[in-house]
C-alpha cells in the first residue's frame, strides 16, 4: 500500500465513521462537531485529488461558516438532550415501522450504489503520481477564469439565490410581532440578533 | 538530515518559541502599557521593573486548581481550550517574517523565512481562523453556565458577521497583489514610489486597512469590541468557569491571535519585511517593529475606547463596515481593470 | 495507487448514511445535518470525477453545491427556528397538525 493509499483510507475512515456518528447522537451539538471533523476528512480527501482550493474553502465555508451558523441555532434554541430521547420514548410506536424501513431502504442504497460502480467496471483509471491521468488543475488561477467565463451566468443567478435567501431567512425567523431592535439575520451563515 | 531539513525544523521550534514567548512578552506590555496611560506604575515588584511578572502569572495559573464545573460536558470542556490554542498557533505557520536566507551562508540554497510555504496562504489562515471560532463557542457552551452560554453566542455572531468584512478587505488587497501567497504579495511591496514613499499597499488602500485592522480587533474579541468576554455583563464570558492552566491556554490565544492578525496585517499592508535602511538580510527586523507598532496599536486601543455596546456591534458590522468593505472591493476591482495589476 | 472507483463507492456509503439520517432520525436539526453529509457526498464525486477527466469543472460545481447548501442552511435553520416558536418541539412528528 501507498502512502496514497494509506491517507485514502485513514481520511475516508474519519469522515464514514464520524457521519455514522453525527446520526447516531442524541446530542445536536456532538452532531454537529462530529460532522465538522467529518468534512475535515473530506477537505483531506481533497487535497489528495490535487485539489487544494476546494480543501481551503470547504473548511472556510462548511466547517467554518454553516456549521457556526448550525451551532449557533442549536445554542440559541438550547434544546436539551433528554428532548429527543422523550420523544423517541413517547412515539416509539409510532417509529419502530418506519426507522426500520428507513434503515433498510438506506442499505438498499448502498446496495444499489456499489452494485452500479461494480458493474460499471474501472472508471477513468487510477489515481497518483505514476497513473497515466491528464494533469491536475490545481490553480485558482485557472478556476477563477472558468469560473468566470464558461460559468458566469450561472454564477450571477448563484449571488441572486444568496440574496433571496438571505432576505428568506430574515422573514422567516423574524418575531410575530416585530420589535425595533428585532429580527434576525442569516446569510452565508450570519445571524443578526437584539442584545442579549 | 540534510542542512535544509534541519533548519526547516528549528525554524519551526523557533516560531513556536517565539510565539509563545510573544504572549508572555504581551501581558507585561498590556498591563505596562495600560499603567502608563492611566497614570500608576503597573507591575514593579517581580523582577526588575516587574519584568518577571509574566512568568510569576505563570507559576501562580499552574499551581491553581484546575476546577471543572460537576453538569459540564467534560469532552468538551476539555477541548475547546486545546482548540482555541491550537489555531492560535496554527494560523501563523504561513505567515513568512523575512526575505529568503542561507542563515549567515550555512545553507547552500536560501529558504523563505515561514514555516510552511502555501500558494494558498492567504485562504488558509482564514480557514484557521474561523476554526479558532469554535474553541470560544464550545468553551461557551459546554461550561453549562449562563454567562458563559451568552458570551459563546455573542462570540459566534461576533466574529461571523465581521470575517465578511474581514475576508472582503483582504480579497481587496490580493486583486492588488495579484495573488493568494503571502511571500508574493509582500515582494509586491518592495521599492518607493517616487524615491521617497515606499510602495505599502497602505498607501493604496488605506480604506481596506482601516477594515481589516477593525474586523481584526473584532476576530480577536479586543476591546472596544470584547463583548464574549465583557466582565461588566458577563463576569468572564465564554471562560467564566475556566481556571488553571485551561484558563492560561484561552490567554495565550488571544494574545497569539493579536500577534497573527498584526503580522498578517504587516504583509498585507506594511510591506512585510521590507523597508529603508537595513539589508535585505535583516528585514526581518523590521517585520519586528512594524508588527510591535501595531501590537501597541492593539493595546492603546483597548485601554482608551470603552465598548461598544452589543447591538451596536451587529449593526455597525453588517449596515456600516460591510457595505464599504465591498464598495471598497469594487473600486479596488475597478482601478485594477483601469491600471493594470 | 487509488483508483476513481475507490473514490465512488466512499461517495456511495457516505451518500447512504446522509440518505439513513434522513429517513431514520426525528430531529429536524440531525435531518438537516444529514442533508449536509449527502451534498458533501456529492462533492466528493465532483471533484474526483474532474480530477480524472483533468478539468476544473468539478471544482466549480463544487463551489455551486457550496453556495447551494449555504442556502440552504440559512432557511433551513430559519424554518427551524419559527417552527420551535409555535411547539417547542424540533421533532418533525410535533408539526403534523395539518394532516388532520
Amino acid at each position: 500500500m501507498g502512502p496514497d493509499q494509506i491517507l485514502f483510507y485513514v481520511l475516508g475512515g474519519v469522515a464514514v465513521v464520524a457521519s455514522l456518528m453525527v446520526i447516531g447522537q442524541r446530542n445536536p451539538i456532538h452532531s454537529v462537531l462530529l460532522l465538522i471533523a467529518s468534512f475535515g476528512g473530506l477537505s483531506g480527501l481533497y487535497i489528495l485529488l490535487d485539489a487544494p482550493f476546494v480543501a481551503v474553502i470547504q473548511i472556510i465555508i462548511y466547517a467554518g461558516a454553516i456549521m457556526v451558523l448550525f451551532l449557533f441555532v442549536v445554542m440559541l434554541l438550547n434544546v436539551a438532550r433528554e428532548d429527543t430521547e422523550q420523544d423517541e420514548r413517547v412515539h416509539v410506536q409510532v417509529h419502530r415501522g418506519s426507522m426500520r424501513l428507513g434503515a433498510v431502504l438506506a442499505g438498499l442504497l448502498v446496495v444499489e450504489l456499489v452494485w452500479a460502480l461494480a458493474s460499471a467496471g474501472t472508471l477513468g483509471g487510477t489515481f497518483g503520481p505514476m497513473a497515466g491521468l491528464p494533469a491536475p488543475v490545481t490553480s485558482v488561477h485557472v478556476i477563477g477564469q472558468v469560473l468566470f467565463t464558461r460559468y458566469a451566468f450561472p454564477f450571477e443567478v448563484t449571488s441572486i439565490l444568496i440574496l433571496v435567501a438571505m432576505v428568506g431567512a430574515v422573514v422567516l425567523a423574524r418575531r410575530e410581532t416585530p420589535r425595533p431592535a428585532a429580527g434576525a439575520d442569516a446569510a452565508g451563515g450570519s445571524e443578526e440578533r437584539p442584545a442579549f | 538530515m540534510t542542512p535544509i531539513l534541519i533548519a526547516q525544523i528549528v525554524l519551526l521550534l523557533f516560531v513556536f518559541f517565539m510565539l509563545l514567548n510573544s504572549a508572555a512578552i504581551m501581558v507585561y506590555v498590556e498591563r505596562k502599557v495600560a499603567a502608563m496611560l492611566q497614570q500608576r506604575l503597573g507591575p514593579y515588584l517581580v523582577g526588575p521593573r516587574g519584568l518577571l511578572q509574566p512568568f510569576a502569572d505563570v507559576l501562580k495559573l499552574m499551581f491553581k486548581e484546575d476546577l471543572r464545573p460537576t453538569a459540564a460536558d467534560a469532552f468538551l470542556f476539555s477541548l475547546a481550550p486545546i482548540i482555541s490554542v491550537t489555531a492560535a498557533f496554527a494560523a501563523f505557520a504561513v505567515v513568512p517574517f523575512g526575505a529568503e536566507t542561507t542563515f549567515f551562508g550555512l545553507l547552500s540554497h536560501p529558504i523563505p523565512l515561514q514555516v510552511a510555504d502555501v500558494n494558498v496562504a492567504v485562504l488558509v489562515i482564514f480557514a484557521i481562523a474561523s476554526m479558532g471560532v469554535y474553541g470560544i463557542v464550545l468553551a461557551g457552551w459546554s461550561s453549562n453556565s449562563k454567562y458563559s452560554l451568552l458570551g459563546g453566542l455573542r462570540s459566534s455572531a461576533q466574529m461571523i458577521s465581521y470575517e465578511l468584512s474581514y475576508g472582503l478587505a483582504l480579497a481587496a488587497v490580493l486583486l492588488i497583489g495579484n495573488s493568494l501567497s503571502l511571500t508574493h504579495v509582500v515582494n509586491g511591496q518592495a521599492g518607493y514610489w517616487f524615491h521617497v514613499i515606499p510602495r505599502w499597499y497602505v498607501f493604496v488602500q488605506p480604506v481596506g486597512f482601516a477594515i481589516f485592522m477593525i474586523a481584526g480587533i473584532a476576530e480577536t474579541n479586543r476591546a472596544p469590541f470584547d463583548f464574549p468576554e465583557a466582565e461588566q455583563e458577563l463576569v468572564a464570558g465564554y471562560h467564566t468557569e475556566y481556571s488553571s492552566m485551561r484558563f492560561a491556554m484561552f490567554f495565550m490565544a488571544e494574545y497569539i491571535n493579536m500577534v497573527t492578525v498584526s503580522a498578517v496585517a504587516v504583509d498585507l499592508f506594511l510591506g512585510g519585511w521590507h523597508g529603508p535602511f537595513l539589508p535585505a538580510s535583516l528585514g526581518w527586523i523590521w517585520f519586528l517593529v512594524k508588527v510591535g507598532a501595531l501590537l501597541f496599536f492593539y493595546v492603546w486601543m483597548r485601554w482608551t475606547l470603552p465598548r461598544y455596546r452589543y447591538d451596536q456591534l451587529m449593526a455597525f458590522g453588517w449596515k456600516i463596515l460591510l457595505p464599504i468593505a465591498a464598495l471598497n472591493l469594487l473600486a479596488t476591482a475597478a482601478g485594477v481593470i483601469h491600471f493594470g495589476a | 495507487m487509488v483508483t476513481l472507483n475507490q473514490y465512488l463507492l466512499l461517495s456511495a456509503v457516505l451518500f447512504a448514511i446522509g440518505a439513513l439520517g434522513v429517513f431514520v432520525r426525528r430531529n429536524l436539526i440531525t435531518i438537516l445535518l444529514s442533508i449536509e453529509i449527502m451534498l458533501n457526498a456529492v462533492n466528493l464525486t465532483f471533484v474526483a470525477a474532474g480530477r480524472a477527466f483533468g478539468t476544473a469543472d468539478g471544482q466549480i460545481i463544487v463551489f455551486f453545491v457550496m453556495t447551494v447548501a449555504a442556502a440552504e442552511a440559512a432557511v433551513g435553520l430559519a424554518i427551524i427556528i419559527a417552527l420551535f416558536r409555535h411547539r417547542e418541539s424540533l421533532d418533525p412528528d410535533a408539526f403534523t397538525s395539518l394532516k388532520w
